[in-house]
């Protein structure tokens, strides 16, 4: 084993060990359960980051061990891995600070902590999984672990969701594996550094490769929320809000995506797909559930659920980018990974301190809300502006280039869907803004001028962290360190400059 | 060390620890751990003797067959050996808490049930196969009877005579062949065996009793009450052992026999009733009420993955590597799943899912043994189930029978079904009806060790596989 390998090992153990020490603590044990949980996710993020420099000079970590005659679990710190591991690295960070503020006082927070650092364990073996049985295995993990955060309430509602979540998420499981174990049968190991290794199957047996696209895809598509597989999401909306956030931005949905990225690029190749006319299904796919999400956002009044149903759209705006097979498209899709995580999860947090604070849950109970929490509001408010696509907001920038990919592209009536979508977002989103800031409380409260005085700074510093970070790294798009310019990387790597 | 005969001590010192246990009642702990520790060694003594040398065959008072009796051990044979210490050890730890007086015929019996089946594992013609099967059944049966209250010994009747009738079947079958081939030497008959029909009776008689013994869907009729009904020690070895002895005989025997005798339609068959038993023990597994029948339902839908081999077994390693990872595996969890179950017991004085408030809150260990085995009786990586899931999901798809292949995935999503039932019913918030007695914790712990052992034979498969190998 390499050092390399051991630095990639050290980034899954930061979350593992803490999740399984945190287990065994002493529910009153508030202090040292949250030093081992910030330190646990701060190491992780420096370990995270020094990898991303590593790559930058050109340098790929990789860790393998044998596990069944001819399969090795790889570990491997490539461009794309790097980069759905910083952002799940940062945003679990903020999302555990949260969360200590959120659950102060509420009864099984080791359990919850427990499983929380678990949920954060799969998800990095999922960024940095090197091939696609290892990126299965944790994939599968992710289901266990989250599991028990959706269902933490203990109402029978959350039992209830906890059913369909796992209905869902394994049979999109059994699915993905069918398609896993099909494919190695037909050319081996698949890692994702062998992009060529199915041209010999297609020469073949073209439609199998068909078949097995296809069943990938559905498996994957479950978690990512594709049109028909999506239910499960906006009823696992009972969860915490702390879960509910991680799950949206970073943890379950992204394992989806991020799938459908790898199997698109690492797996089968942008030539190969084309070849075998697989981009305008998985296009169309994507562009239904765009505007199916954006429609049922506009007719739900509970807030979780409206951004719930706006997670469905937006992570499918991941999927039309990458095919669209050309790379502007894969530009758009893949800074949009990064952009809709760090919009999601302030949108998430901020609903959450609604709810703990005022017991507001609903969009019709928003009126007044500015003036009563200015700086939850105001982050709240920069998101969603983002989430419309207003320049210089990140999410601008991804339906920029995600519209420029569609007009290159084949088909440009994509960039229509954009474009509907857009307005689609702006009608849901903007009769919020206007009833929090612009019409006034039904019943007169006291406002809040400085930050400390709306919330917890644990609630709201997390929040106002990411919302910054959304105007933040729109203003400096073009800086070495900005989501975009690593998605432009990847994709001058991928078709070439 | 290499020379040692260790695989003589293999049966020797279990079934020298049944007699002083026997003899010896006041010190039966004693004895009994001090057994499995030099069973122990003898298993992997013997382990490392076949990885270093190949298979290994022992005329026992150095009398060649056909008039002594031969030793024969392979890969296969050690890791069924090393399955039987793996449970067998933390098996009698947790005894040790459980058994509250010292004097106990379980001691005895317990160890007597070790020597046959590691006799049986190391059998190496088909009349001492008969024997030490007997011997286990005779054995497995008094240990059932052992709880003493009624529906334990209507279990253990019931048990008794399906065991009977199994062995009865097989012994026809060991006579119609000694009849036409006059040998009872395995490795003999392998080579002259051909298919006549006195031959084709012969094999399905010995083929049929195995099955019952083995419990195969829709033979399980007496597997559920006497596994459930059964101390929790006794059950962790019934379910996870003594279905496996006769399962193994009947691998051993496809194995020789194969491909002389195997006609298309009988690995169908099996493969066909293992789907049956996936699907019908699951579903009951899902409806059953107490806790210890879902986990013995679980048992017979389990036993139905080793069966989905058979028909892939023509192809090559893959299934064979399946198979065995299926028992391994099993063994493990069910063990731990049966162990858990009693601490269960011992807590709450009974087992109505329903009524098992504050499960979590009070056998926290306990429950995570639960999800653990059940992460890889569902066959969810990186468990030893998972391993096994995928061997089989390959060797299905190298040879185009996808048929199989959807029943593993069914048989996935359905046991998640019933091991979910238990974390569901843990997760829950409800305060404690009454107070639940202590539970020692060396039951809880042995139980979560086999559980966490059952999911990290996932993660070292490639040397158990590399064992396997040994002598094929």
């Amino acid at each position: 084993m390499n050092e390399g390998g051991l630095v990639l090992l050290a980034i899954l153990l930061t979350s593992l060990v803490p999740g399984l020490v945190i287990f065994f603590l002493a529910e009153a044990s508030v202090l040292l359960r949250t030093v081992i949980n910030l330190a646990g996710a701060v190491l992780k993020l420096l370990l995270v980051l020094w990898t991303m420099h590593q790559v930058g000079q050109g340098v790929i970590y990789e860790l393998r061990w044998p596990f069944l005659p001819g399969l090795d679990l790889v570990l491997r710190a490539d461009h794309l891995a790097v980069f759905f591991g910083l952002l799940s690295a940062g945003l679990w960070l903020l999302t555990t600070l949260y969360a200590v503020g959120y659950l102060e006082g509420s009864p099984n927070r080791s359990r919850f902590f427990g499983f929380f650092s678990l949920c954060v364990f799969s998800t990095t073996g999922i960024a940095f999984a090197g091939n696609l049985h290892t990126f299965f295995i944790f994939y599968e993990l992710l289901t266990i672990t989250t599991y028990p955060l959706v269902v933490h309430r203990g109402t029978a509602a959350a039992f209830q969701a906890g059913r369909i979540y796992l209905a869902y998420t394994l049979g999109g499981g059994a699915v993905l594996l069918l398609g896993v174990v099909w494919l190695s049968v037909l050319a081996g190991p698949v890692d994702f550094t062998q992009v060529g290794i199915l041209e010999a199957v297609y020469t073949q047996q073209p439609s199998t490769l068909v078949l097995v696209f296809a069943l990938l895809v559905a498996g994957l598509g479950v978690k990512a929320a594709l049109f028909l597989l999506h239910s499960w999401l906006p009823i696992a909306m009972v969860a915490p809000a702390p879960v509910s956030a991680l799950l949206h931005a970073v943890a379950v949905v992204k394992a989806g995506a991020f799938g459908v990225v790898r199997v698109v690029y690492d797996v089968y190749g942008v030539g190969l797909l084309a070849r075998l006319e697989l981009d305008l299904p998985l296009a169309l796919w994507a562009a239904m559930t765009i505007l199916y999400g954006s429609l049922m956002a506009l007719r739900q009044d509970d807030l979780k659920r409206r951004l719930a149903y706006s997670t469905v759209s937006q992570i499918s705006y991941i999927v039309l980018g990458v095919a669209l097979l050309g790379p502007l498209g894969t530009v758009g899709g893949l800074a949009h990974l990064v952009h809709q995580g760090l919009m999601k999860i302030t949108m998430f947090m901020c609903a959450g301190i609604f709810s703990e604070v005022h017991n507001v849950k609903k969009v019709s109970q928003m009126a007044g809300m500015g003036r009563r929490m200015p700086w939850t509001m105001a982050a709240f408010s920069l998101t969603a502006l983002g989430m419309i696509g207003l320049p210089p907001l990140v999410g601008f920038y991804s339906k920029w280039y995600l519209a420029l990919g569609a007009l290159e592209s084949p088909y440009p009536a994509f960039a229509l869907v954009l474009l509907a979508s857009s307005l689609l977002n702006a009608a849901y989103f903007l009769p919020i803004l206007y009833a929090a800031w612009f019409v006034a409380p039904s019943a007169e409260l006291p406002r809040a001028s400085r930050p400390g005085q709306e919330t917890s700074w644990m609630l709201l510093l997390p929040p106002m962290v990411t919302s910054l970070l959304v105007l933040g790294m729109g203003l400096l798009a073009a800086s070495p360190f900005s989501p975009l310019v690593w998605a432009i990387r990847f994709a001058q790597g991928e078709h070439g400059p | 060390m290499s020379e040692l005969p260790w695989i003589v001590w293999v049966v020797l010192t279990p079934l020298a620890g049944a007699l002083l246990a026997f003899l010896w009642p006041a010190q039966g702990v004693r004895v009994a751990l001090l057994a499995g520790l030099g069973t122990g060694v003898a298993v992997l003594g013997l382990s490392l003797q076949l990885a270093q040398l190949g298979a290994q065959r022992y005329a026992v008072g150095a009398w060649d067959p056909p008039l002594g009796i031969s030793l024969y051990a392979d890969g296969l044979t050690a890791v069924m050996l090393l399955m039987t210490l793996l449970v067998f050890a933390p098996t009698l730890v947790y005894a040790r808490a459980y058994f509250k007086q010292t004097a106990h015929l379980f001691w005895s019996l317990g160890l007597f049930l070790w020597a046959a089946l590691n006799a049986l594992f190391l059998s190496g013609d088909v009349f001492n196969l008969y024997v030490t099967l007997e011997l286990l059944g005779l054995s497995a049966v008094a240990l059932t009877a052992l709880g003493g209250q009624s529906q334990a010994l209507v279990a253990a009747y019931r048990y008794l005579l399906a065991s009977l009738l199994g062995s009865l079947s097989y012994l026809l079958g060991v006579g119609l062949l000694y009849a036409e081939y006059a040998t009872l030497d395995l490795q003999t008959l392998g080579q002259v065996i051909g298919l006549d029909p006195a031959s084709a009776v012969a094999l399905a008689l010995m083929a049929t009793g195995m099955l019952l013994k083995t419990a195969l869907f829709p033979l399980h009729f007496w597997l559920p009450p006497a596994h459930a009904s059964a101390a929790a020690p006794v059950s962790a070895l019934l379910s996870g052992l003594v279905v496996k002895g006769s399962l193994y005989l009947l691998l051993r025997l496809w194995l020789e026999f194969f491909p002389e005798t195997t006609v298309p339609a009988s690995s169908l068959i099996l493969g066909l009733l293992g789907a049956g038993a996936v699907v019908w023990g699951s579903w009951q597994a899902i409806r059953a009420r107490r806790l210890k029948f879902l986990v013995a339902y679980s048992t017979v839908a389990q036993l139905g993955y080793p069966f989905l081999a058979f028909p892939l077994l023509a192809a090559g390693w893959d299934a064979l590597a399946a198979l065995v990872y299926f028992m391994l595996s099993h063994a493990a969890a069910k063990a731990a799943m049966f162990l858990a179950a009693g601490s269960v017991l011992r807590a709450f004085g009974q087992d109505r899912l329903a009524e098992l408030h504050g499960l979590l809150r009070v056998l926290p260990l306990s429950v995570a043994a639960f999800i653990l085995a059940g992460i890889s009786l569902i066959g969810l990586p990186p468990s030893g189930g998972f391993v096994a899931k995928w061997l089989l999901l390959e060797a299905a798809f190298a040879t185009g029978q996808w048929g199989w292949a959807l029943v593993t995935l069914l048989g996935t999503l359905l046991a998640a079904g019933y091991v979910f039932r238990i974390l569901t019913r843990a997760l829950e918030d409800t305060t404690l009806s009454d107070r639940p007695s202590p539970v020692p914790r060396s039951m809880e712990l042995t139980a979560l060790l086999l559980a966490v052992a059952s999911l990290l034979l996932g993660l070292v498969a490639l040397p158990v596989l590399g064992l396997l190998e040994v002598g094929r």
